[in-house]
């Protein structure tokens, strides 16, 4: 299973009640999309919504771009068949929102295993993520990250619902999201899974939006959860390393590759001390980079 | 299968159909009205004829109001009617839809 080794900058929201949303989506050029079967579909039409994902899944080539579906609370009578739907129809991986404990984790990876095995799939093949949305889902964090290791992909914050909770209220500086960011950041490295940050809902305001991903970016999150179309190219622009960062991490591989051979431990590249340390940054910048389509080297 | 109630699925938006199902006495009776009928009308009615033999739905009028759906989007409609009218949410046969 692929968990880890790709490109997830951008995860998008579709309402999989409207055909009109659910249809042509990769024309965006997200790296995932997000079926959503939970909040955005009215309560009478679930129904509606999940065969057109079951349609959707089977007969729509999203081009190679990921698909997640956002299923139905655990706690609700719609959830099982959510899960047959979206693994009968060959989906890559289940978003379960409001997730509090690592054992709710593992109640839907039975349930999706069962799914696997009704309609003939691979067991274990199918993704998990949970969407984090609580003040206990976060002081759970690692212990949900870790809940199924060969099924969780990722956890993700839920800001709507976390700062309901918190009593708090959103501010463009996010201050009331700092320790939850962080540590849900930290349970997902500590896993070693990926972290992926909240929407932002003020769709015209590109330069707030720009700087919350810069934000997120440099405290290490992987991606961000969209709303919008035009948020998904805005996305991958903060997200990709840099013309600088790509030449950086080049110098600093080859630099250390070269002192390695001469039997040197710390160096000076581009007027900055590096060791053995910076490798792993640095690959990971020329990985993203390579996987982004901006990056030919073949120094990863 | 035989239906009992009538039953409504889909919208009038672009991309979307619109799909009503009323029992009837006299075997399965479609009727299509689409922005691309000239075009697609025949295919459009085979599709939902395919759709009601999966179903295995008889003696029912399908009732097709098409905005340029995909036929996934045609397909997904006419199932959901159909399980509406025969009042099933749960535990569909999705390995044959």
């Amino acid at each position: 299973m692929t968990v880890i080794n790709r490109i997830r900058r951008s995860m998008i929201f579709l309402n999989t009640q409207r055909a009109a949303l659910v249809k042509d989506a990769f024309v965006y050029k997200p790296d995932c999309v997000i079926l959503d079967l939970e909040d955005a579909v009215a309560a009478g039409e679930k129904d509606s919504a999940r065969i057109q994902l079951y349609q959707t899944l089977k007969n729509v080539d999203y081009q190679g771009v990921e698909r997640w579906v956002r299923v139905n609370a655990l706690d609700s009578d719609l959830i099982n068949e959510d899960i047959r739907a979206a693994v009968a129809g060959g989906i890559d991986g289940i978003r379960l929102p409001k997730t509090e404990t690592a054992a709710e984790i593992q109640a839907v990876a039975k349930k999706i295993e069962a799914a696997e095995k009704e309609f003939g799939k691979k067991v274990g093949s199918t993704m998990m993520m949970a969407a984090i949305e609580s003040p206990l889902g976060i002081m759970n964090a690692y212990e949900i990250a870790t809940a199924d290791k060969s099924r969780m992909m990722g956890i993700a914050l839920s800001a709507g619902d976390f700062t309901r909770t918190m009593h708090a209220k959103r501010t463009v500086a996010g201050t009331e999201l700092f320790v939850a960011r962080s540590q849900l950041l930290m349970a997902a490295r500590a896993a070693g899974i990926m972290a992926f940050d909240t929407v932002y809902t003020d769709t015209d305001n590109e330069p707030g939006f720009k700087k919350e991903l810069q934000l997120i970016k440099d405290m290490g999150f992987d991606g961000k959860s969209c709303i919008n179309p035009k948020q998904i190219g805005v996305t991958h622009e903060v997200f990709n390393p840099t013309v600088q960062e790509i030449a950086h991490a080049e110098h600093i591989l080859e630099a250390v590759q070269n002192s390695k051979d001469n039997g040197v431990g710390v160096l000076t590249v581009d007027g900055k001390m590096v060791d053995i340390a910076w490798v792993e940054g640095s690959q990971r910048t020329l990985k993203l980079a390579k996987a982004a389509g901006i990056y030919k080297g073949a120094l990863v | 299968m035989k239906i009992k109630t009538q039953a409504v699925a889909g919208t009038l938006e672009s991309s979307d159909a619109q799909v009503m199902i009323l029992p009837n006495s006299s075997g399965l009776k479609i009727t299509l009205d689409s922005s691309v009928y000239d075009q697609y009308g025949k295919h459009i009615i085979a599709l939902a004829e395919q759709t009601a033999k999966t179903l295995q739905l008889e003696d029912a009028t399908v009732k097709i109001v098409d905005k340029g759906a995909l036929d996934c989007t045609i397909k997904a409609r006419i199932e959901t009617a159909f399980y509406r009218a025969i009042d099933q949410q749960s535990g569909l046969p999705w390995e044959v839809l």
